[in-house]
């Protein structure tokens, strides 16, 4: 059997919130490996945590305490710059509201992301239509988002996620906004990012539906990662 | 090049409210440019001074004379080119509302000082021969529909009666900054008449006009025609052209003052409409900042787009108006050409105006771009939902 090796390795990480004077625990001692090419669902009542993992793996936010290490780099060393740096060429990210820019096209905003790496105007063009021809967008680079469906958009917004190469994509609630059809193309779609692309893909999701499409589904409850892993079907 | 479409595009995206605040930018650019023009049309005649010219009147007041006497112990002092002398007459042209700065002059020197006021030569020539002659300048000449040859009558305030002249000359100003409002007539002929009414009050004149040969000379010859006349019933206060003019000036400097803080105040009115706009434009985008942030954008970069649409729609306001100043000020010019012979907008104005509109835009950007460098990526995600 194939031992694939830990892209993501959490050890003893701890999050609070401070509302005025109370402190809220949101996540307590997570340790977590995350495989390489795998694609994970984490799943739990809302407030259990789920989003704020997601978010401090993505590196856009701070831990109180307890080390993130994602491709061999420990994030939780890095400074607001060197993170948002790190971000821009390691992670990418998939929003349940898409969150495109609405004035600019599907293909600007998919080569928004590549404004900050080095690639000439000709280069970024090659990889931004390559992108919107994996999501099967082609024929709507030109469109602003609000002349795009949601589960366009979406796809725009998935181009946008790996259109600059990142070995991680997090997914937050992405089909949370989608009807069922549309839901099942953006999770094949992923799937798709896995198998063909060979990315990792962490998601959050209410959805057992979307869930089932994992590799492994893991449950967090009030903070707190179960211990069970289970094997998606 | 994609950022700085993003830019152009962010710029117009609320199209009502940037009109607006492009409209009131365009109104505030406008009212500053002619409020600075006002107070540069109240410095004109200061700016309009020449160098060699100096003034000598009686060290009492103005309004008091000095003897015609004194002209050729004048010229006899070192460094003294030319000398000529003036009156103020004081006279209305049919009601009081039409003012025309009207002197008496001595018609043979008075070009000779004042080579900025340009005559043709027969026009010259036609005023010095007729001693009931008048020259008027190009602007007031224009607004009355004076010509070459019409009888123009005063009624005199400060030498009672009316006063017939004729028309033989309308000057232009060599330079943009010459004034093109005033009425000079003989002195002779003034004189003339109150060698026969007012006997006690002829040969005398308001002020002396001094050439000096040159400018650094003008300090020495001033002092050295003070000293001539010091202890004499009439004494004289000699100063350059510019100082006797800076002193009408300073008469009126609380008016001056008044107008310069309206103008800056109408610039930090617009400051706070523009914060405001601002503010609104980057609270309304704050999940998209957060957004920008998640892809690698660093804070620097959002602020750079904010201070970017501040800037583009500050200046889009300023470059209407500026566009607008110039028809603006015209119409305002030609309007108020009584009180301002010379309404020009400087160069000056101009870029006080884009300075102005880069404070503005660079004000109103700094809290909502402090806002967006702070901004802490997961806060502004749970704004989006």
């Amino acid at each position: 059997m194939e031992t694939k090796t830990a892209i993501v390795q959490i050890k003893n990480l701890f999050k609070s919130y401070k509302r005025g004077s109370q402190i809220i625990p949101v996540l307590q001692d997570i340790t977590l490996d995350i495989a390489d090419n795998e694609f994970m669902a984490l799943m739990g009542p809302s407030g259990s945590g789920k989003s704020t993992l997601l978010n401090l793996i993505a590196g856009i936010d701070k831990a109180d305490s307890g080390s993130i290490s994602v491709g061999g780099v420990a994030i939780t060393t890095l400074s607001e710059t060197e993170l948002a740096k790190w971000r821009s060429s390691h992670v990418g990210f998939i929003f349940q509201f898409y969150n495109l820019i609405p004035v600019l096209t599907a293909f600007e905003n998919v080569e928004l992301p590549l404004l900050l790496t080095g690639l000439s105007r000709k280069e970024r063009k090659e990889h931004v239509r390559m992108a919107l021809q994996i999501v099967n967008l082609t024929d709507r680079m030109d469109h602003y988002p609000s002349q795009l469906s949601g589960g366009q958009q979406q796809r725009v917004a998935i181009a946008r996620a790996f259109v600059s190469d990142p070995a991680i994509l997090v997914a937050d609630e992405p089909t949370g906004d989608l009807d069922r059809i549309s839901a099942k193309e953006i999770l094949d779609l992923m799937e798709r990012l896995v198998h063909e692309l060979g990315k990792t893909i962490i998601m959050v999701t209410h959805d057992p539906r979307a869930a089932e499409k994992a590799h492994i589904i893991r449950h967090l409850d009030k903070g707190v990662l179960n211990a069970n892993t289970q094997a998606a079907s | 090049m994609q950022i700085l479409k993003l830019l152009l595009k962010n710029s117009f995206r609320h199209k009502l409210r940037t009109s607006l605040t492009v409209f009131g930018i365009m109104i505030a650019i406008l009212a500053f440019g002619l409020l600075r023009t006002v107070v540069s049309a109240w410095y004109a005649g200061v700016e309009a001074s020449s160098a060699t010219r100096l003034i000598t009147r009686n060290s009492i007041s103005i309004i008091f004379f000095l003897p015609l006497s004194y002209k050729e112990k004048i010229r006899q002092i070192p460094g003294v080119k030319n000398i000529s002398y003036s009156c103020w007459f004081g006279g209305i042209y049919i009601s009081e509302k039409n003012f025309i700065p009207n002197f008496a002059v001595d018609a043979k020197t008075v070009f000779e000082l004042w080579p900025e006021f340009v005559l043709t030569d027969k026009q010259k020539n036609d005023f010095l021969h007729d001693r009931k002659a008048c020259v008027a300048g190009r602007k007031i000449a224009e607004k009355y529909g004076w010509k070459i040859g019409d009888t123009i009558t005063l009624r005199g305030t400060i030498f009672p009666g009316n006063w017939d002249f004729t028309l033989r000359g309308i000057y232009k100003g060599a330079y943009k900054s010459s004034d093109e409002t005033q009425f000079f007539f003989h002195w002779d002929y003034l004189n003339e008449s109150m060698k026969k009414t007012s006997p006690n009050r002829a040969d005398q004149v308001g002020w002396y006009v001094v050439g000096v040969k040159n400018p650094d000379l003008a300090a020495d010859v001033a002092a050295a025609i003070d000293k001539t006349f010091k202890n004499s019933l009439a004494e004289t206060i000699t100063e350059t052209e510019k100082a006797f003019q800076q002193g009408f000036v300073s008469m009126t400097e609380a008016i001056v003052i008044a107008v310069r803080i309206v103008s800056f105040v109408v610039i930090i009115i617009i400051m706070a409409v523009m914060a405001n706009t601002m503010a609104m434009t980057a609270r309304e985008r704050i999940g998209e900042y957060a957004i920008m942030k998640t892809l690698g954008f660093g804070g620097w970069h959002i602020a750079g787009l904010i201070f970017g649409e501040s800037l583009i729609i500050a200046f889009t306001g300023c470059a209407f108006g500026i566009a607008a100043t110039y028809p603006a000020a015209n119409a305002f010019g030609d309007a108020m050409s009584t009180y301002f012979p010379i309404f020009n907008v400087q160069s000056e104005t101009i870029y006080m105006d884009i300075a102005a509109s880069l404070v503005v835009g660079l004000v109103a950007a700094v809290f909502p771009a402090w806002r967006a460098v702070k901004l802490s990526i997961a806060d502004g995600l749970r704004r989006i939902g």
